[in-house]
């Protein structure tokens, strides 16, 4: 027996009959169900990228964008902002905005700080291991009790979510500073500090090689069991090479990313004392440790899996589109519009109590200003990445996207010596233009 | 009639502002019956409607179904007492397609609590193939839909899930001809079936054909309620200007 697949529906896929057309690209983009924002974004990164490394090999003479220490770090650098854009995208889509996330963040790495330095050591004893974890769940906690207040007064004090957010901007940075009176606080505990990255926040070639595996498997194990769901039903099917080519992409980009972080060395420095400290020999020409992935960066993975997950299989995803959609509706077909905004908002502040665990661990410490401006390059992310602050529409790879796409940005423009003031300039610029081009886009497919 | 009432609802009041919206009204439904309701607009049909579908809360009143006394706090507790409504709007979220608007608020979800899109796009299909042949945009925001396949995914909606009590606010406002008489064949056959269904509707003469009774309303006061063979169009037209049953004055 063979599959009906939708090369034999004469009018293509989904049964949308002027979808395609003889041109073989759009064929390919109909047959694969690829979102062509999604390849819009991901050639705009590369013009980025590419852009980057070229200038700086011309006018500097070092093209430094595109090598595996640059990209490393630059996947380090986004994930503060990508775990928080994650959460933004749920907030935007129900016509809501949170201006508070950075103050937020910097209010929540002083109180880890002062918990897992000034508290805690107290209590347990320095260097006690349940010291990291404390401070995490207080973090996270402290997020999500900030984020349902406000959610709360938007909810059941019918105060616009600008209004209150913009309130959060200011009460919690200025209570960020109170709490310890602007001083600085470190350092943070030792086991803390590998959430942020660096050398010993990564967790090597093996086990890198084992999640990159591991998520290869996945991938072709979803596409297995979601082809096997259609045919029992009766849909239509993607083509089979349609369905190879998608597991090729998706593979081939993990393992990519693997060989990327593994080429990736440990500096000399590192391994020199890494080396003493286990009483392994330094051979000739030196040795070759890799970095691996970073954990902020596999806090980030799991963050956003868990967000597409819950977005788009559950049903609380499914209430945040519809409101977003149209909430009148929403509430019409019993769904507790109040209860979801609590909920969404807690889910937003406990995201930016993670993002506040990445952020003062891979710093070392806590500052009061940890997380300034942060609000607007989140917002900016997740509306770089397609979501629609009209509501109703925003997906999280795409606020993903839209955060490495910010950070590379920054990275590029340190990376061939532009001036502060300038990367403020290119960075604003660069969000009007997207979103312009976004709207043109839904236009034209509308 | 002696059996009892599938919907009484007895003297509902409902106020917005210091403004009666609907000022002491009855009304009753039986199964397998179709009453119409009529009024200019602002006269409080769809507000009635809506304390019946969760959507408002009465200032005062009762409402029975099956003659025992309900509480419809939320358009939750409407479905639970098996009340679907086809509202005027639709009430379809654009951006979502039309299994799961179908399904808002009713999510099929499998062994591990994740909505299976798959089962309800099958069940979507199956209810949408029985009301509308035609539909085929089962992978698009409703956003893409004609008025009328809109209409089929509304409809869908309210008898999928086993209506006992039917509301339709304006169903064939938004209508041609030809789907306009998918809608009567549709209320003729769920009639049969033995649900019991409100219209409201500003058309006359569709409601003459459609109704078993009419109620008018004016001014969120009811007017009278008749059987459609008591009275003429032009006495209910009466009743809709002038507030005034001719029926009963003249007796």
């Amino acid at each position: 027996m063979t599959d009906q697949t939708s090369d034999a529906l004469p009018a293509g896929a989904g049964g949308d009959p002027n979808a395609p057309r003889a041109n073989p690209l759009s064929r390919f983009l109909t047959a694969t169900e690829i979102d062509t924002r999604l390849l819009g974004m991901l050639a705009a990164l590369a013009i980025i990228w590419i852009g980057f490394h070229v200038y700086g090999g011309l006018a500097n003479g070092f093209a430094a964008f595109l090598t595996p220490r640059n990209l490393w770090n630059l996947s380090v650098q986004t994930s503060s902002v990508g775990i928080m854009a994650c959460g933004m995208v749920a907030v935007i889509v129900t016509r809501n905005i949170d201006l508070s996330v950075g103050s937020m963040l910097g209010f929540i790495a002083i109180v880890m700080g002062v918990v897992q330095v000034n508290v805690l050591p107290g209590i347990l004893g320095l260097g006690h291991p349940l010291i990291w974890i404390l401070a995490i769940a207080v973090g996270i906690g402290l997020g999500a009790l900030i984020g349902g207040f406000q959610g709360a007064l938007i909810a059941y004090g019918q105060i616009p979510a600008f209004i209150v957010t913009l309130g959060g901007l200011l009460v919690w940075r200025g209570a960020a500073f109170l709490v310890a009176r602007g001083e600085t606080i470190s350092p943070v505990d030792e086991t803390f500090s590998i959430l942020g990255g660096g050398p010993y926040g990564a967790i090597g070639s093996f086990w890198s090689w084992v999640v990159g595996l591991a998520i290869c498997a996945a991938i072709v194990l979803l596409l297995v069991n979601g082809r096997r769901q259609r045919k029992a039903f009766g849909f239509p099917l993607r083509p089979i090479w349609a369905e190879g080519v998608l597991a090729a992409i998706g593979c081939g980009a993990v393992i990519g990313a693997v060989l990327l972080v593994n080429a990736y060395p440990w500096p000399r420095g590192i391994v020199r004392r890494y080396a003493a400290d286990a009483g392994i020999e330094i051979p000739e020409g030196g040795l070759f440790i890799s970095h691996g992935f970073a954990i902020p960066v596999l806090i980030l993975a799991a963050v956003g899996i868990a967000m597409h997950v819950l977005m788009t299989r559950t049903r609380f995803g499914r209430y945040v589109y519809a409101i977003g959609g149209n909430p009148e509706a929403a509430e019409l077909a019993g769904i507790d519009r109040k209860w979801m905004t609590i909920k969404i908002f807690a889910l937003m502040g406990a995201l930016t109590g993670l993002a506040a665990v990445v952020a003062s661990a891979r710093l070392g410490s806590a500052t009061n200003n940890l997380g300034q401006l942060d609000e607007l390059y989140v917002i900016a992310a997740a509306v770089i990445g397609g979501t629609s602050l009209a509501g109703g529409v925003g997906t999280i790879y795409g606020a993903i996207l839209g955060a490495l796409v910010m950070q590379s940005l920054q990275t590029g423009m340190v990376l061939i010596g532009f001036d502060a003031a300038v990367q403020q300039v290119v960075v604003g610029s660069v969000l009007v233009l997207a979103v312009f081009l976004d709207i043109l886009y839904r236009r034209r497919s509308a | 009639m002696t059996t009892t009432p599938l919907v009484e609802m007895r003297d509902i009041s409902i106020a917005f502002g210091g403004i009666k919206a609907v000022d002491h009204v009855s009304l009753d439904l039986h199964a397998g019956e179709v009453v119409g309701l009529l009024g200019h607009n602002g006269a409080g049909k769809s507000t009635l409607i809506k304390i019946l579908s969760g959507a408002y809360k009465k200032d005062s009143g009762t409402i029975r179904v099956d003659g025992k006394e309900v509480e419809i706090d939320s358009p939750r507790d409407a479905r639970d007492l098996n009340i679907e409504t086809i509202y005027q709007t639709l009430a379809l979220a654009d951006n979502l397609d039309a299994a799961s608007n179908l399904f808002l608020g009713r999510e099929l979800t499998n062994g591990l609590g994740f909505v299976d899109d798959a089962k309800q796009e099958a069940e979507c299909r199956k209810v949408l193939a029985r009301l509308n042949p035609n539909f085929k945009k089962f992978n698009v925001p409703v956003s893409a839909l004609s008025g009328g396949q809109r209409q089929s995914v509304a409809i869908a909606r309210a008898v999928y899930f086993n209506a006992r009590i039917l509301i339709m606010d304006e169903p064939t406002a938004a209508l041609g001809v030809h789907e306009t008489k998918m809608v009567a064949d549709l209320i003729d056959e769920l009639k049969a079936q033995g649900l019991g269904i409100f219209l409201i509707s500003h058309d006359t003469r569709e409601m003459m054909e459609l109704c078993d009774r009419v109620s008018v309303m004016k001014n969120g006061k009811m007017v009278g309620t008749e059987r459609v063979e008591d009275v003429t169009e032009d006495d209910i037209l009466s009743m809709i200007i002038l507030g005034k049953n001719p029926v009963r004055e003249a007796a």
